[in-house]
């Protein structure tokens, strides 16, 4: 599989996803600068952690408006895969590739710990290793990781089981517990918690691997 | 403009000899702008004027030693395979006490500068952090929390934007400093040998490029501001705490190294930090023995009707000068664009030895370079010892149950957890021990390319900061001393070899003998041990004047040391592993309390002598735990510091949330025994069948859900809450 990890002015997580996917994973994977208009031959694209365009104005939103983000649109649309993980997500509701909105944590205060995660259907390219209801132990990293929709949006989320991870204990007043929804298509798959950085027992646990292994697997039989 | 009255002069902070001595390197009178520039020069912050004769006494080299003490902006350390750390630790208290937020905040810019100035890539943040008690109703204790609350969440911001983790520091709080907090905070990167650069500005004609954010009015003289003590009205200098941006300076780290990896383009490199355009100008060229022009009209300014003076003396943060190839400048512009960034060519190198400054074809200050960077005075003080202070010894406990608990609440002791929630400590993917334990241990992944090197495989560091300031106020000398040895100690229980050390001496204004004699004495105690111990210091910062109203603040050296771990199957952490261990302290238990945590939180005493550190048998008990790690023979290690062996041992059980150990020991039940703070003492576990190896005091075993020390018991779950959530509790008011 062919990944490609975006770079925007800020963005810091973007060497970390690198790491995992190319030396953790063995995959081939490039840095895609956000000058860029054209994604090449990647088939999978990582959207990552960071501050992009320090957050200016609202996170992500300035991060939406780069030729990059017009290609990973375009990439979305054609049923490429993508994940957004933190600012990644964020930028992905800014740029409406997924509803709702991350606003400050209920506490106001930056987050760094790890958490707890249920899978809440394996019916998608980013959790189809995982069991329905498997726990999974991944760090969290914000400010604002919030999760915010209208009641009708969450219903619609619920509905169509594209709420993929939900917190066992809610760190930051998510509505719904949500920690990662997909799109309608199920292509597009948005997270606050950082599973590049549980990719390696060394650092305290690779759960995060199952996410990885998913997206390999989606791909194998796709 | 105004004419040089002795009071300007004096409101410089230039002393009459010290005008003459600006006269005689002129030939002439100075003009205002030229004063100053002497001013924030020959300040206490960028020129060590007061303290330099001191710190001679430290032992600064090493054949691992790559970059010395002084010579740059930070020292670097030989790491082997051609690998080597840039370090250095630096101190942002006045504009903390100002403005928590913003003063931490470009605090971290700062030192993170320091070491990317270097070539270095950094890879992790530490801090060491001082504040008056935040427990109680009082307006001092509702004014502390605020302050803690604000530096927290400025270092916080500043590091976590910046994507480089926070993996740890020290937080302690005492009376001493109320109104004076101290922010001392470290950065450290790794660098091949050759991708090292320096603050040079060599090569006749070479263009001085400008590079980062406008410069503007605030920050106006924090150099000098910061060697000022305190005062009631010091809230009036709030123009002289900068504001960071932290998105301003990841495009700047990122830009600048691959500038500096652009073989060819960069000749010499200086961040504008204390004194911004006035130190970063002059020093340059004093290293390289060349001069400097400058032309102010070309320099990027975000306000207007700036003053030649205004414009020398603003610290505004961001911004790099850099000495770049002649012929070469469109190539450094075009990487410059890449990230967004705007380089101007504001100068060029020259060979009179002279730094001048212009607006236009206006000469506006002509001073040599080398004289203003490297001659200011050097003052001898006078130093005056502070007689002890007797300790009467208060009855014992009648609950020792409950002394625990309390000195478990202890904020100082507590867990920092509702500190370290808010960085970010995991970012870069390297944190394999991350904080709450002795000390943190980082992953450095060769590979990354963002290093600039094709390089293979990994390395792992470890690193402390420590100081026990009660101690160093009983008795400077120890206190000096045993700062270093907790940190070696904090680095030989992680698994690593202590290599290398940065300091930042944090005091009380150095005029007043005692305070002196406190700075002298301390200096001497830290620089045996770390003759001793084979750990020289690579750098650091002095901070003088830190003084409230009250009084002086505590004497603070505070230590950073580094430590190579050499294979990661030796990385140890503090906490109990598995139930039927044994429980074993390496070095005798002692019986000292005199500045004890325990007196000062339960009896309200700070008095007696601090416990003494003997260098030789510290090292025999160190060395023993650092083999024992490398045989495979320890499942923990944990270091007993404040609140004593009672204390580690609660800590042993409870600092790993995911599986708290209950314990079994026996103890003789007496304060001294259970809460002294006796040095050289390590409690470590192992197997059973381990045991017999290991030379110590078998305490007992671990397992079951309670601590029990003879007759005495506590729910390991009960000390855990207290422990774990006391600072949460206190902040949340």
């Amino acid at each position: 599989m062919k990944f490609g990890v975006l770079q925007f002015p800020g963005s810091n997580c973007d060497q970390d996803a690198y790491h995992v996917l190319g030396q953790v994973l063995g995959q081939p994977v490039r840095y895609i600068w956000h000058k860029e208009h054209t994604l090449g031959d990647v088939e999978c694209v990582v959207v990552p952690g960071g501050f992009s365009y320090g957050d200016y104005l609202r996170t992500g939103a300035i991060a939406r408006f780069s030729p990059a983000m017009k290609a990973v649109a375009a990439h979305a649309r054609a049923g490429g895969l993508v994940i957004g993980i933190c600012n990644g997500f964020q930028i992905l509701c800014e740029a409406h590739l997924l509803p709702g909105a991350l606003i400050r944590n209920r506490g106001l205060q930056f987050i760094c710990d790890w958490v707890r995660l249920r899978v809440e259907t394996a019916d998608s390219p980013f959790t189809n290793r995982c069991r329905p209801g498997q726990i999974l132990r991944i760090p969290i990293a914000h400010g604002e990781g919030c999760y915010f929709a209208e009641p009708a949006v969450i219903r619609q989320l619920e509905r169509t089981d594209r709420i993929l991870l939900r917190y066992v204990d809610n760190p930051n007043g998510s509505v719904a517990d949500i920690a990662g929804i997909c799109n309608e298509t199920r292509n597009v798959f948005g997270l606050m918690p950082h599973p590049e950085r549980a990719s390696e027992t060394i650092l305290g646990g690779d759960d995060g691997r199952r996410i990885w292994e998913s997206i390999l697997h989606a791909s194998a039989h796709a | 403009m105004p004419a040089l009255t002795p009071d300007v002069i004096a409101r410089h902070g230039i002393t009459p000899e010290e005008y003459d001595r600006i006269k005689k390197i002129l030939g002439r009178e100075p003009n205002l702008t030229e004063l100053g520039i002497f001013s924030v020069m020959w300040s206490e912050h960028c020129s060590y004027k007061n303290s330099r004769p001191e710190l001679k006494k430290f032992p600064r080299d090493g054949d691992f030693i790559l970059v010395k003490a002084g010579e740059e902006n930070a020292g670097i350390v030989d790491i082997g395979d051609g690998w080597a750390i840039a370090f250095k630790i630096e101190s942002h208290n006045h504009p903390s006490a100002v403005e928590p937020f913003q003063g931490a905040a470009t605090g971290v810019g700062g030192i993170v500068r320091d070491i990317f100035t270097m070539g270095a890539r950094p890879i992790l943040n530490m801090n060491s952090l001082r504040f008056g008690p935040i427990e109680g109703r009082s307006a001092a204790a509702a004014t502390n929390r605020k302050l803690f609350a604000g530096v927290v969440a400025g270092i916080a911001h500043y590091g976590n934007c910046l994507g480089i983790p926070t993996v740890g520091g020290e937080v302690y709080f005492d009376e001493s400093y109320n109104g004076n907090p101290l922010v001392n905070a470290l950065s450290l990167g790794i660098i091949r040998h050759d991708q090292i650069k320096r603050g040079k500005a060599e090569g006749i004609g070479n263009p001085v490029i400008y590079v980062g954010s406008a410069t503007g009015r605030d920050g106006l003289a924090g150099a000098a501001f910061a060697s000022r003590e305190l005062t009631e009205e010091s809230h009036a200098d709030r123009p002289a705490v900068q504001v960071g941006d932290p998105f301003m300076e990841k495009l700047l780290l990122e830009a600048c190294l691959e500038v500096m990896r652009t073989p060819g383009l960069v000749v010499g490199i200086q961040d504008m930090g204390a004194a911004g355009l006035t130190c970063s100008t002059c020093e340059t060229a004093s290293r390289a023995g060349t001069g400097i022009e400058i032309d102010l009209a070309k320099v990027p300014q975000r306000e207007t009707g700036m003053s030649p003076y205004e414009i020398m003396l603003s610290e505004s943060q961001e911004r790099m000068l850099l000495i770049a190839q002649k012929g070469r400048e469109q190539e450094v512009e075009a990487i410059f664009n890449k990230w967004d960034l705007h380089g101007v060519t504001i100068g060029r190198v020259t060979d009179d030895g002279i730094m001048r400054v212009k607006v236009g074809r206006q000469t506006v200050a002509e001073i040599p370079a080398r004289k203003l960077a490297d001659d200011a005075p050097v003052y001898h003080r006078a130093a005056r010892p502070i007689p002890p202070r007797p300790l009467t010894l208060p009855p014992e406990p009648k609950d020792y149950e409950n002394v625990l608990l309390e000195l478990l609440k202890s904020p100082t002791i507590a867990s920092k957890n509702w500190v370290y929630r808010q960085y970010d400590h995991m970012v870069q993917a390297g944190t394999v021990v991350a904080p709450g334990s002795d000390a943190a241990v980082v992953r450095i992944n060769l590979q990354r390319p963002d290093l600039g090197y094709a390089g293979a495989g990994e390395k792992y560091i470890a690193f402390t900061t420590d100081c026990n300031s009660t101690y160093c106020l009983l008795d400077p000398y120890e206190g000096g001393k045993t700062a270093v040895a907790e940190a070696h100690r904090n680095l030989v229980c992680s698994g690593a070899r202590p290599l290398a050390v940065t300091d930042n001496l944090n005091f009380g204004n150095p005029h007043k003998p005692e305070n002196f004699w406190q700075l002298r004495r301390c200096i001497e105690g830290a620089a045996e041990a770390c003759a001793f111990f084979g750990t020289p210091v690579t750098g650091g910062n002095v901070s003088l004047y830190n003084e409230s109203p009250a009084a002086a603040i505590d004497p603070t050296p505070t230590i950073g040391m580094l430590g190579l771990i050499d294979d990661p199957r030796h990385i140890t952490t503090q906490w109990f592993k598995d139930d039927g261990d044994v429980i074993i302290l390496l070095g005798e238990l002692g019986a000292e309390l005199g500045g004890s945590e325990y007196l000062k939180r339960i009896h309200r005493l700070k008095a007696g002598t601090p416990p003494r550190l003997d260098l030789a048998k510290a090292k025999q008990i160190h060395d023993a735990c650092l083999r024992y790690i490398r045989q495979g023979l320890i499942k923990s290690a944990h270091d007993c510091s404040e609140g004593g062996v009672a204390v580690a041992l609660a800590e042993c059980c409870i600092s790993n949330g995911d599986a708290l150990r209950g314990a079994t020991v026996k103890l003789p039940i007496n304060a001294a025994a259970l809460f002294g703070e006796s040095q050289s003492r390590i409690i470590v576990t192992c197997a059973p069948e381990a045991a017999g190896q290991i030379a110590g005091t078998v305490l007992g075993k671990v397992g079951g859900d309670q601590l029990r020390i003879g007759k005495l018991a506590w729910p390991v779950a009960r000390l855990r809450d207290a422990w774990w959530n006391a600072i949460g509790r206190l902040m949340a008011h």
